[in-house]
């Protein structure tokens, strides 16, 4: 069980005077769920940020399937096969709904501008495979992103569905890690117990390793395997779901100390 | 299973898939999502013969269009053997060419970049370097034309790579301090550092005209008349820089340069090099602005430092934004209309029919045929009989002004539009500043009192025009691009052929 696919060692992050994470270790390992709770401001998303090198650490050192990751630039790092969604969803809004999956293949693809202006049958070929990996991206989504809805602009789809084609597009860059940040948020009930069904899919179907930041408590017990609790950048709980809920730390954290919370 | 869907999907979702089926398709029951998600079909177009027209022209292919296009432009010169209207047409074909590299910058990189000209100029003055008496070097076409295309391409790069991790507002600052960088070394080139490089304001004399296959095209026919030769090499270079484009647009790095104008951040953590994309397609759009300026110094055999000032840039940036920044028939068409409308603002008689014909469009277009447009137009005719048979009861010397050569419009203007024969200093620039402040108040007053207010204000505009504008080619020029791109953004912000954008989430 000692295969980490991710492993944060000892990593800090301040933003000038301002510690957002300190000294945090944190492994993710193959094929596992694991779920990163925390009040808001915990530093979470900045987590995200570090995993993906949006911000570079300022102390400690990052591993992704054996090697450091550390200091590399983002598009480098999804190269290696990490891949994330944002929290607010960041889709290409005035392109197509399968532009936006195709889009997302460009780290993997070879074709350069000279063979794309004269068409080469290599290119042509690549440009197919694309199209074709894009579109069964998008079939995992069943319905719910079906067919004639492809061509449309992204902008033309519903809150909802913008999360799945966020989804969708992380996963056409072909990752080993799929980083989820807050894929229930703003969902309704159902919606929600969709998100659930899917993300479970995602590992056993898809056979992506999941780190998945969630607010919703009833996500994060449906499908992680082990949870991490965050609080002002400081680890203070790792475990199970029932472990970590149960933790006095945890349940300051979210409720502070004050009278109602410690009866 | 009832409602809209199909037990043969394969999908993961089947739970709750079958939750929100048994409430039918329509129950927007699972969010409004499926609701949203069909707008596609909500959309009602437009009836009649004119949205059976429309439908049957979105079937017809792209090179179709294009083919049409070019075959179109072929023809100017075989209907008029003026060397003028063919010297137009060469121009108008630059213009297009300039503006498909600016939409690559623009419209699909969305790199704000003011200094664009700049790659346009030193692509001119590099043709003149490589082929002229200057330096004595007489390089074939064939040999300086992609050699200057390379030139600009890393010029574009060399500019680029201080500037590529800058953005919006900062971006458009640094290109456009490039450009006047540009002026002033070209301006100031006759004595860099001991030598004469660039000719300084005089320019460079001289330039080979286009040689291909060892045979030299003449700029000029017999008589001074203009080559239409230039126009037909310029109108093959756009139809493979056209073609080339679109190739590319629908290409990876097409498609990243578009998810980069949408957003950068997405962009690059979906693993795509945001800064090397950013470099590429400046170099792409100086690239297409240098190969374009070699065809006008092959042409003029000069160059000289103030074609590419300001007033260039402006109108290709207008050109790009009236025909729909993103879409290379939007910008190529807006360069055919912007490219018209400045030749015929250049003539008094044309810009005056282009005037009146455009009042009377626009009050069309907003008041429909209705009651309402009767009054005004009725209203407006009567108001300027009146006060011109007033004014010409009192002083004669009033109504007389007008030079009125031939036309129909023109007679009509002349007896309509109080043009003195003597016009005082302060009526032109208090007339205009009338307008624009009536104009302004039309903006807030609603219903009738705005068609009351209306019909002055239209009286006026004709009177600034007969009286100011029209004598006025060139700064006329720049107030009517500005008017259009006013009326641009409160109709049709994504521009004529523009995609559809949207900004908020």
């Amino acid at each position: 069980m000692d295969d980490k696919l991710l492993d944060l060692q000892n990593v800090s992050m301040a933003f000038g005077g301002l510690r957002v994470i300190t000294d945090l270790d944190l492994h993710v390992n193959r094929g596992e769920i694991v779920s990163v709770i925390g009040p808001n401001g915990a530093g979470k998303t900045t987590l995200f940020n570090l995993v993906t090198g949006v911000y570079q650490p300022t102390g400690g050192n990052i591993v992704f399937d054996g090697a450091s990751i550390t200091g590399l630039e983002p598009h480098q790092i999804t190269r290696r096969g990490i891949a994330r969604t944002f929290q607010t969803l960041r889709l290409f809004l005035n392109m197509s709904v399968r532009e936006n999956v195709m889009a997302a293949a460009y780290g993997h693809t070879k074709a350069g501008v000279f063979r794309s202006m004269l068409r080469t049958p290599g290119m042509r070929r690549e440009e197919r495979e694309i199209r074709e990996l894009a579109e069964k991206r998008l079939a995992f989504f069943g319905e719910r992103l079906m067919g004639y809805r492809w061509d449309q602009p992204a902008y033309s789809l519903s809150y909802a569905n913008r999360r799945r084609l966020e989804i969708a597009r992380a996963t056409a860059t072909n990752p080993t890690l799929l980083l989820l940040d807050e894929p229930a948020a703003g969902m309704n009930p159902k919606e929600t117990q969709e998100i659930t069904e899917l993300i479970e899919l995602l590992r056993t179907d898809g056979g992506y390793t999941i780190l998945v930041i969630e607010h919703d408590m009833h996500v994060v017990e449906g499908i992680s395997d082990r949870v991490v609790a965050l609080d002002h950048g400081f680890k203070i709980a790792e475990g199970s779901f029932e472990e970590v809920a149960t933790s006095s730390q945890v349940i300051e954290a979210y409720l502070g100390t004050g009278g109602m919370a410690r009866k | 299973m009832s409602g809209g869907y199909d037990d043969e999907l394969t999908r993961p979702l089947e739970g709750a898939l079958e939750a929100s089926t048994s409430e039918g398709p329509t129950s927007p029951a699972v969010g409004r999502d499926e609701w949203v998600a069909r707008h596609g079909d909500n959309r009602t177009g437009r009836g009649g013969r004119i949205g059976k027209l429309e439908e049957r022209l979105r079937v017809v292919p792209w090179w179709a269009w294009l083919a049409t296009f070019v075959a179109l432009f072929c023809l100017v010169p075989v209907v008029s053997d003026s060397g003028y209207v063919r010297r137009v047409a060469f121009d108008i074909a630059i213009y297009m060419l300039l503006a498909l590299g600016l939409n690559v910058v623009v419209g699909w990189g969305g790199l704000l970049d003011l200094g664009y000209i700049a790659f346009f100029g030193i692509g001119a003055y590099a043709y003149a370097l490589l082929s002229s008496d200057h330096y004595g070097v007489h390089l074939p076409s064939f040999v300086s034309i992609p050699l200057v295309v390379v030139i600009g391409a890393t010029v574009g790069f060399l500019v680029g790579l201080p500037s590529r991790r800058l953005t919006g507002d900062y971006l458009a600052i640094v290109t456009l301090f490039f450009l006047q960088l540009f002026l002033t070394v070209t301006t100031n080139g006759d004595d860099l550092f001991g030598h004469n490089v660039t000719g300084g304001a005089n320019g460079i004399l001289n330039a080979d005209p286009l040689s291909l296959f060892g045979h030299e095209l003449p700029p000029t026919l017999e008589g001074g008349l203009f080559n239409p030769a230039y126009m037909y090499v310029v109108l093959a270079v756009f139809v493979v820089v056209y073609v080339a484009l679109r190739f590319v647009n629908l290409s990876r790095t097409g498609r990243a340069w578009r998810s980069l104008r949408e957003d950068p951040l997405a962009a690059e953590v979906m693993g795509m090099p945001v800064n090397s994309l950013k470099l590429m397609s400046f170099a792409f759009g100086a690239a297409i602005a240098a190969l374009s300026g070699t065809f006008v110094t092959a042409l003029s055999g000069s160059v000289f430092p103030l074609s590419f000032s300001f007033g260039i840039l402006i109108i290709i940036y207008t050109m790009v934004i009236l025909g729909g920044s993103g879409s290379q028939p939007g910008v190529v068409l807006g360069a055919v209309l912007i490219g018209i409308l400045l030749e015929l603002l250049r003539d008094p008689g044309d810009s005056r029919v282009l005037f009146y014909s455009a009042i009377l469009v626009g009050v069309v277009a907003i008041y429909r045929f209705s009651v309402r447009l009767a009054v005004i137009v009725g209203g407006t005719l009567v108001f300027g009989i009146v006060v011109h048979s007033i004014a010409g009861a009192i002083d004669n010397g009033w109504v007389n002004g007008s030079g009125g050569e031939g036309g129909g419009v023109a007679d009509f203007a002349a007896n309509w539009v109080i043009v003195p024969v003597q016009l005082a200093d302060w009526v032109a620039p208090v007339s205009y500043c009338l307008l624009v402040a009536l104009a302004l108040v039309l903006t807030l007053v609603h219903g009738w009192a705005r068609i009351a207010l209306l019909i002055p204000v239209l009286y006026l505009a004709a009177f600034v025009w007969e009286n100011v504008m029209i004598s006025q080619p060139e700064p006329t020029r720049y107030i009517i691009l500005g008017v259009i791109l006013i009326g641009l953004m409160i109709f049709r912000p994504t521009g004529i052929l523009g995609e559809k954008r949207v900004e908020i989430i």
